[in-house]
């Protein structure tokens, strides 16, 4: 479904260049839920940026359903972190959900069911006249997951949506998502820096080393498909799920693409750092 | 509003004018000094002068060149505004002389103007244009280039491009700045009005006040002055409507970003 190979980034500045990406390969298939968590400054963005057609690769490249990522691909939509920056201040609600299928010529009526059910499905049934500003932070994410609702996509790509809402909201949209997930059967990429979110939220989580960045590991998160957040927080085995990506987060902090190419120099600060959880786990 | 609300921004707006006037009334009341006639004598010939036909012979006529030439300067502004904003190599070519053209005051241009364009009303026009549209312009491109990244962003990833972006994002995303920059515009546009048609024409308020003035007419003269003032308050009162309508939800913005 969404192939990554081989991914590189640079940055060319004018004095130096950044490599932000290293050289990353995964694959997610199609339905799934994935996780993609790192340390801060890891590059997460560049790599969602990259995958979403809205930044090209250095080498590399991003393959959706088989044919090459080299610009925003339809059947595809993102939710961006910054809410407050990603919806149209001078469009009510409504119309910006609406605004993206104009494109796609679907009729009026079509069009119409297609929001009403978008808003209804994030709990905004009542809210089509509003506009963004006069919401909380909560309700204008979603908005902006009702716009990608209302699209339609086959691939949801989410750039930590829900870093800048209080905790209890929080809660709220990641039930929130898991249904939609389950619901329209979408394939979803989440891309977040919490870890407890990282390990609640998906199928599968992803953890990338810091910048310059390489996939540290490829977890599956062998939770029950019912989730809540009460009875799944508390259960030992996410507890158990928590303490390994915490940890693999700690040692990301310490490796990156260029230590992994030196791994021989650095063996004796790697074996320095217990890894217990990861022994537990690891069949 | 209450009531109380009510009277209290009348008073507020009124205030200040109806003491100056009251000072120029008490002030000039006794005046003998042929320059400076009484008040009273000044509003009576404002009646007689402005409310007859010189209302269709003057000052229709300079309004409508204060319209043409200011919707021609918002629709040249705005859109070489967008095109300079967008296109990041034109605006390093043209920012400089852009700053050039601002900067020399566009009455200087009215003999300029007349020679090529004679003293009609395409001249006036032409003047008018000349000195609205930098604002418009240079805001517009401010505006352009300040258009969120992540909305940006946004768009291209659902889609929406060419003239649909144009329309939803880039306008109106600059329309804060395209609107400051019209605002600014128009007290221009006024004063060009007024000064293209100082130097040559044969009716219009400028040309009119010219005329009392050289043919010694001095409260004909005033209460031209007088009606400029007017004009120039109605038009900001229509202006300061039309945005409040317009940019109702750039004011609630601010406010929501304000008092979080």
């Amino acid at each position: 479904m969404l192939d990554v190979q081989d991914l590189q980034k640079i940055y060319t500045g004018r004095h130096r260049n950044v490599e932000a990406l290293r050289n990353l390969t995964f694959h997610i298939a199609e339905g799934e839920l994935v996780c993609l968590v790192g340390p801060s400054g890891c590059g997460k963005t560049t790599l969602l940026k990259c995958m979403a057609g809205l930044l090209a690769p250095t080498r590399g490249e991003v393959r959706l359903d088989g044919r090459p990522v080299d610009g925003p691909p339809p059947g595809m939509a993102v939710v961006f972190q910054e809410y407050g920056r990603s919806l149209f201040a001078w469009m009510n609600v409504r119309d910006n959900v609406a605004l993206p299928l104009r494109r796609k010529k679907l009729g009026k009526a079509r069009e119409r069911e297609l929001v009403d059910h978008a808003l209804e499905v994030v709990g905004l049934a009542d809210a089509h006249q509003a506009y963004p500003w006069q919401l909380s932070g909560g309700m204008q994410q979603r908005v902006a997951i009702a716009r990608a609702v209302a699209y339609e996509p086959k691939v949801l790509l989410m750039d930590e949506p829900f870093a800048a809402v209080d905790a209890q909201t929080r809660a709220e949209l990641e039930d929130l998502i898991r249904r939609l997930w389950r619901e329209l059967g979408v394939t979803v990429l989440f891309v977040t820096h919490d870890i407890d979110e990282a390990v609640y939220l998906g199928q599968r989580t992803i953890i990338l080393s810091k910048s310059p960045t390489v996939v540290q590991e490829d977890l599956t998160i062998d939770l029950p498909d019912e989730r809540d957040q009460l009875h799944t927080r508390s259960s030992t085995r996410f507890a158990e799920l928590r303490a390994h990506v915490y940890e693999q987060i700690q040692r990301a902090k310490h490796h990156s693409g260029d230590t992994e190419a030196h791994t021989e120099a650095h063996t004796a600060a790697e074996d320095r750092i217990p890894e217990p959880a990861l022994q537990k786990i690891e069949p | 509003m209450t009531v109380v609300a009510v009277v209290r921004r009348t008073l507020l707006v009124l205030g200040l004018p109806v003491v100056l006037f009251a000072l120029w009334w008490f002030a000039t009341a006794d005046s003998t000094d042929f320059y400076f006639p009484p008040l009273a004598t000044i509003l009576e010939s404002f009646g007689k002068v402005w409310t007859g036909e010189r209302l269709l012979s003057d000052v229709v006529p300079s309004l409508l060149r204060l319209t043409a030439g200011y919707l021609l300067a918002v629709v040249v502004g705005v859109g070489l505004g967008l095109v300079v904003g967008m296109r990041r190599t034109v605006r390093d070519y043209l920012e400089p002389v852009l700053e050039l053209f601002r900067a020399i005051p566009p009455p200087v241009l009215v003999p300029v103007i007349m020679l090529f364009a004679g003293i009609g009303d395409t001249m006036k026009v032409l003047v008018i244009v000349s000195g609205c549209m930098w604002p418009i312009l240079l805001n517009t491109v401010e505006g352009v280039r300040a258009v969120d990244e992540v909305l940006s962003d946004t768009c291209r990833s659902y889609g929406i491009t060419g003239t649909a972006r144009l329309r939803h994002l880039v306008l109106r995303g600059a329309s804060p700045q395209i609107v400051t920059g019209m605002r600014q515009a128009l007290s221009i546009g006024i004063i060009l009005m007024v000064i293209s048609e100082m130097f040559a024409a044969s009716n219009g308020l400028g040309f009119t006040i010219v005329q009392f003035q050289r043919s010694f007419a001095i409260p004909e003269m005033w209460s031209g002055v007088l009606l400029l003032g007017v004009l120039g308050f109605l038009l900001s009162l229509l202006f300061r409507f039309a945005e409040n309508r317009a940019m109702a939800w750039y004011h609630g913005l601010r406010r929501a970003q304000r008092n979080p």
